[in-house]
């Protein structure tokens, strides 16, 4: 297995690094439900690392875990080398962890780069007195700030909505926009629910080119669930696989593919 | 034609975000500025200032109130009166504490001490939503307004239990009491009014106000992207009830001078600053002032129309007033949800392109 300290070199010749997040030994429950149990895997710094799994397999719990929108009953989360207390959400953000949603979760009423200044609120430090003055900090913060947030709506070829009302986009352009909010903070570790669901092929080929680009242009960590086999096994470095919240493979996706309990869990086994 | 934004070019993000981007826009700002300033109040007369000007510009401040709360942060508050009588009781007991305090100073710290209120009654929405923080908002109405009834200390013990706002005086200009000029009310009110929009213009535009705004479209995703919902909500009580308790105690010293809690800030008062923020527009600061000044004007014009062109009785009228209400706030929230703001707001996208639309 792979040193703790050390990374390792994909196959495509991109250099990974130490581990950023280690799931330890995580179970989460719900009342009598087992959603995930004893599960415990790491993501390292600058890769690609998806989570995968049929329907039900506890996916979606894994990344709010890893968000901290869930805590777990057992386990420990490991985050740049020190175990995580037990925080609220935004404190989590505030560490630099990003997300998006399945079901996108953007704040409709405000506009595209509202959304997206939104993400960059854990990096806005002028207090509610200098806000309601406006000339000096808080002008200039904005100013800073809007100059990210530009730098990532047209990274994401979004300049042309920028000042529309996110309520009126099609979902794919939504996707993106969620994507946009997220990449605005910075993260240093980048959790995607199922970026692609929903999409057809031609948007997919787009979030897959973005979500590499990302991860080649900004170095950024990210970990994600997908439904689409061949979207999960062209863009990630390392898969973990998840049935009934057991962890079933982990590794490279050749490595996956050949598992012969994924295999199974995929395709189903014949009982006799 | 009368509306262009063709040739206005930002070359800088700052002038891009600055509050009317637009250049026509901008100086029809400051004419509207010059206008208020400088020439109203040489033309004002007492009917003026009485019967419209004075309450549109405290019911504009107090608008502005709630619509950061409920227009821009989503929770919803049927405790404006009880805040407003927290403001006129705190400015009552500073007037007559410390009487040689300005009233800018006394006015201002009447906002602040019912913000602080405002924070204590917001404390439930961070559990509540919705419809069960009306309730719970509704209870602080209906508390404060009983407080202010049973406790004699807050109207210093008076006998008929009213407040009645002594005589103050602004850089040697009456503006309280019986024989305050209407251009100098006018004023004071004016600068209040004018200070108010700045600020929540500024707080909306800018990191407060997005993430109260996050919390009104989507609180957990607000919370995820490093939203602290705690503060947020409560600073949003906080500026809100500091604008209420504003025009609370302007409402009271400068306005009507006496004050029995029960008749001038009760439930209706709630209801009506809540339905100006409904017409006018939820989540917009035009929308107050446009909101105020519609409900304001509407029972002064069917007077005009009913009683004096008209010659109906004048009970007639008051009734049809309440009628007509009724009516409008129905067809706004089946017709336009966002108010006045949203119809000024499609009006100028026409005028974009007016005469030739295509």
């Amino acid at each position: 297995m792979l040193d703790a300290s050390e990374g390792y070199t994909t196959a495509d010749g991109r250099k990974i690094g130490g581990v950023v997040m280690e799931m330890k030994n995580i179970t989460l429950r719900f009342g009598g439900v087992k959603a995930i149990t004893d599960i415990s895997f790491d993501i390292r710094e600058g890769e690609i690392r998806a989570i995968i799994g049929p329907n039900g397999a506890g996916k979606s719990s894994m990344l709010n875990v890893m968000s901290g929108f869930y805590v777990p009953q057992e386990g420990e989360v490991w985050f740049r080398g020190k175990p995580r207390p037990q925080m609220k959400p935004y404190e989590v953000a505030r560490q630099g962890i990003a997300r998006t949603f399945q079901n996108i979760a953007l704040f409709e009423g405000m506009s595209v780069l509202d959304n997206v200044m939104t993400g960059r609120l854990t990096h806005m430090r002028t207090g509610m007195f200098s806000q309601a003055l406006w000339k000096g900090r808080a002008e200039a913060e904005e100013t800073a700030n809007r100059e990210i947030a530009e730098k990532i709506i047209d990274f994401l070829e979004i300049q042309a909505i920028r000042k529309t009302p996110v309520a009126r986009l099609p979902y794919g352009l939504k996707k993106r926009v969620e994507l946009a909010r997220a990449l605005a903070a910075e993260p240093k570790l980048l959790l995607l629910d199922e970026p692609m669901a929903g999409m057809n092929v031609e948007e997919k080929e787009d979030m897959s080119r973005f979500i590499l680009d990302v991860n080649d242009e900004f170095g950024t960590t990210i970990a994600l669930i997908e439904h689409d086999m061949g979207v999960v096994m062209d863009l990630s470095d390392r898969v973990v696989v998840m049935d009934y919240g057991k962890k079933i493979g982990d590794g490279t996706p050749d490595e996956v593919r050949n598992n012969q309990e994924v295999i199974d869990a995929y395709l189903g086994v014949e009982h006799d | 034609m009368l509306y262009r934004e063709a040739g206005d070019f930002h070359t800088t993000y700052t002038s891009d975000s600055q509050t009317f981007p637009i250049r026509f826009d901008r100086y029809r700002y400051y004419a509207v500025l010059v206008v208020a300033f400088l020439v109203v109040p040489f033309i004002i007369n007492d009917y003026w200032a009485n019967a419209i000007l004075l309450p549109f510009l405290i019911y504009a401040i107090a608008s502005i109130g709630l619509n950061i709360l409920t227009g821009y942060c989503g929770q919803v508050s049927l405790g404006t009166g009880g805040f407003m009588a927290v403001g006129a009781y705190a400015c009552y007991k500073l007037m007559t504490a410390f009487p040689d305090v300005s009233m800018f100073i006394h006015i201002i710290l009447a906002g602040g001490i019912t913000a602080f209120v405002g924070v204590l009654f917001g404390l439930p929405s961070l559990r509540i939503k919705g419809f069960y923080l009306a309730v719970a908002t509704l209870a602080a109405q209906f508390f404060l307004l009983w407080l202010f009834n049973k406790v004699p200390w807050f109207y210093n013990y008076s006998a008929s239990g009213q407040i009645n706002a002594p005589e103050r005086a602004v850089f040697g200009f009456e503006v309280t009491g019986p024989n305050a000029a209407a251009s100098t009310t006018y004023l004071f009110c004016l600068v209040f009014c004018a200070v108010s929009a700045l600020i929540a213009r500024n707080l909306t535009r800018g990191t407060v106000g997005r993430s109260w705004m996050a919390i009104r479209d989507m609180d957990i995703a607000a919370e995820i992207i490093g939203v602290n919902p705690l503060r947020a909500k409560l600073s949003a009580f906080a500026v809100s009830s500091f604008f209420v308790g504003i025009a609370g105690a302007l409402f009271f010293s400068v306005y009507l001078g006496a004050v029995e809690v029960g008749e001038a800030f009760s439930i209706q008062k709630s209801f009506l600053v809540l339905f100006m923020v409904i017409i006018g527009g939820l989540g917009s600061i035009f929308g107050s002032f446009a909101g105020a000044a519609f409900l304001v004007l509407l029972p002064v014009g069917l007077k005009v129309l009913g009683v004096d062109l008209m010659g109906w009785p004048t009970d007639i009228v008051a009734h049809f007033q309440l009628v007509i209400v009724g009516a409008l706030i129905i067809f706004f929230l089946i017709v336009e949800p966002h108010g006045l703001a949203q119809l000024w707001r499609l009006a100028k996208e026409k005028l974009r392109l007016w005469p030739f639309p295509h």
